[in-house]
């Protein structure tokens, strides 16, 4: 078990491609830290990095306090999962779970107590004498998963293990992994393009973007207080809606005016938080479901909004509706009980306590 | 479900001329095999029919070649006993065994660095690994024999131990290099970090798991040792030194005598060889190969 370090780490290949562009981390002991990006974001750069496959141009990473930048892979204590689980075809579940073990010189009888133990963990107890070919993809990436838990290593890295896996498999392992987790305790950095994944398993979340980190925290803070219009856009789905919008100073009020004539009250409580930036186009994220069917109206800073829904996808447990200001697209959730369809006007309303305004150019939230 | 019952009604005519195609590809096969089969057979049966006759038999112009009026063995009892036969069969298993090991060794290792250790060049290498495979030993054995000379080696029996890895080491290379090559790079990222020497994933991993590749290699360089015929000719001149190849036709053809029956029953056995080990790695060859061994 160890804390994981990271500083001013960059990943250049050959070409002045910057995959990785100077990230800095600390991952503290038992996190369980997720890295999310979109595709080619320099996530798996980053997790080989610290696994030793691949060297760092610059920078430190540090494991368990010592700097590991010139360690070899086998001397640095972790074990990784990957994507195609990468099981040695030839060998049985056993061996394959054992195998680092045996290159490590235990003797027989603690072997097969770990194995044993990890296969009960992972409930694969009864394919230990397999072939990974006579494995499903599900039992496989247990196999992968038993191969790194033998080792009780000071870090687990997982690169998108479950990509591989159909969508309700993909569910289940998810909490597998959670649980495995909670039982061993063992720090792990878990790389995913998938954000529910990220949200669901994190204790705190990494969101990567074109080789730098765009914010660190927690789900719930990522969800409620992101740092940036890409963090913004990329956690939640569906995603949060982005209106082009203005900033106005009317009588000591801030108002945002939308295009179609749509007039907004800005929260009292955000006037100094705003004020600077009035007069100055911004844009307005407001999730769906902070645009509901009209209701609670009366409440402080929820106003009413119009919309006309192109298209209505029920649910069950709820409805979104689609629709379109000024060419953004435009997604709000109501409850399954109103009536809509598409092409009807339907009235509307928009929860501004959770707004956020984002500077246009820099893509800061304010 | 209820699709297929809908489609019930033209399915058995479907079958019914599908059963029939394949009844029609089959005797094609069979046809083809057989043409086949004859055509390659042929030879070694004539050997074989010569083989078992005597002398006098052979030389008599009114037999039948691919009759035998009195069969005899003694054509395999004198090889066997007397003359130089075994001599030259113990020679060729000799360079084969020897041939063989050192082929798989360098060019296991070889192909394991071209594969899978980037360095500056590698792809250079491994092209030239295989030019040096496509210059004929007809042309090669010239200068050869100088290189060979210099170090003091014609006429003795271990200069085929030193060259015949010229033939086989660039094919072998190159072939296991397609193998490794096809393996997933993360098998050897996993074993780096469960804590495998290169040497340990190459031997606990990679051979493994290539090992179809490497019995192709294998067979592939004991065919050419045990075949090869140029280099022999041109370098071993004492029957103590031969091996089969050269030695059969040098030993049992005097000037212009030749003694049909003991050549025949020579190549026979020298033939024999291959046939076991064919039949033998065969097949664990297709077992592998079947086995999908490369699929993580
Ligand atoms: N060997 C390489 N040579 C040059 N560029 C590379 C190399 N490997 C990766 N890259 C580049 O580095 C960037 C980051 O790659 P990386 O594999 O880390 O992405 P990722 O976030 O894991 O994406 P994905 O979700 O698709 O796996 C990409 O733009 C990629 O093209
Ligand atoms: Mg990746």
């Amino acid at each position: 078990m160890a804390q994981v370090t990271l500083r001013k780490v960059v990943k250049a290949y050959e070409g002045d491609v910057q995959a990785v562009k100077g990230i800095d981390l600390d991952i503290a002991d038992h996190e369980f830290v997720v890295l999310v990006g979109p595709s080619g974001c320099g996530k798996s750069t980053t997790l080989r990095m610290i696994a030793g496959l691949e060297e760092i141009t610059s920078g430190e990473i540090a494991i368990g306090g010592e700097v590991v930048n010139d360690v070899p892979p086998r001397d640095r204590d972790i074990a990784m999962v990957f994507q195609n689980y990468a099981l040695y075809p030839h060998m049985s579940v056993f061996d394959n779970m054992a195998f680092g073990l045996k290159l490590r010189h235990f003797d027989k009888a603690e072997i097969k107590r770990r194995v044993d133990e990890a296969a009960r963990i992972l409930d694969i107890v009864p394919l230990l004498a397999r072939k990974p070919k006579a494995l499903s993809g599900g039992q496989r990436q247990r196999v992968a998963m038993g191969r790194a838990i033998v080792r009780n290593p000071k870090v687990f890295l997982f690169d998108e293990p479950l990509s591989n896996l159909d969508a309700k498999l993909r569910v289940q392992m998810r909490t597998e992994i959670k649980k495995v987790h909670q039982t061993v305790r063992t720090t792990t950095i878990y790389v995913t393009h998938d954000q529910v994944e990220a949200m669901t398993l994190a204790d705190r979340v990494v969101v990567m973007n074109h080789g730098v980190i765009e914010q660190v925290g927690p789900p719930q803070e990522l969800y409620h207080c992101p740092a940036t219009r890409f963090v913004a856009g990329f956690i939640g789905s569906p995603g949060m809606n982005f209106i082009p919008a203005r900033l106005e100073n009317g009588a000591g009020a801030l108002r945002l005016h939308l295009p179609g004539d749509i007039v907004l009250p800005v929260p009292a409580d955000r006037t100094g938080r705003y004020g600077a930036h009035a007069g100055r186009p911004v844009l307005l994220g407001l999730r769906p479901e902070h645009l509901t069917e009209s209701r609670n109206t009366d409440r402080p800073n929820v106003a009413p909004f119009p919309a006309t829904p192109e298209v209505v996808e029920p649910m069950g447990m709820e409805t979104l509706v689609h629709f379109r200001i000024d060419g953004a697209e435009i997604c709000g959730r109501i409850d399954p009980a109103v009536p809509a369809e598409p092409g009807r006007p339907l009235p509307m309303a928009a929860d501004l306590n959770h707004m956020h305004l984002i500077e246009t150019e820099s893509g800061r939230v304010l | 479900m209820s699709a297929t019952t809908a489609g019930a009604a033209p399915a058995p005519r479907r079958s019914g001329s599908l059963a029939r195609e394949r009844r029609w590809a089959l005797i094609g096969a069979y046809v083809a095999l057989a043409v086949f089969v004859v055509f390659f057979m042929l030879p070694p049966f004539h050997m074989l029919i010569t083989s078992l006759k005597g002398s006098a038999e052979i030389a008599d112009q009114t037999g039948n070649p691919w009759m035998v009026r009195s069969p005899t063995l003694e054509n395999y009892r004198d090889l066997l006993t007397a003359g130089n036969y075994l001599t030259f069969f113990w020679n060729s298993v000799m360079v084969t065994a020897c041939v063989v090991v050192i082929s798989m060794v360098v060019s296991t290792l070889a192909a394991f660095a071209l594969a899978r250790m980037r360095f500056w060049g590698s792809q250079t290498l491994a092209t030239g690994v295989f030019l040096t495979y496509l210059v004929p030993e007809t042309l090669l054995f010239i200068p050869l024999f100088q290189i060979v000379g210099s170090l003091g080696l014609i006429n003795n029996v271990w200069a085929m131990v030193l060259i015949y890895p010229t033939l086989t080491v660039p094919f072998c290379t190159w072939i296991m290099i397609g193998y490794f090559a096809s393996i997933p790079k993360e098998l050897d990222e996993a074993a780096l970090i469960d804590g495998a020497s290169h040497l340990q994933m190459l031997w606990k991993i990679f051979i493994p798991v290539a090992l179809p590749g490497i019995l192709a290699a294998m067979i592939f360089a004991f065919t050419v040792s045990w075949a090869a015929f140029i280099y022999p000719m041109a370098y071993l001149v004492s029957t103590d030194q031969m091996v089969l190849t050269v030695g059969i036709v040098s030993d049992l053809i005097r000037a212009d005598t030749f003694q049909w029956g003991k050549i025949m029953a020579g190549a026979l056995m020298a033939a024999l060889p291959p046939l076991l080990v064919y039949a033998f790695l065969m097949d664990y060859y297709i077992a592998g190969l079947t086995a999908g061994a490369t699929k993580g």
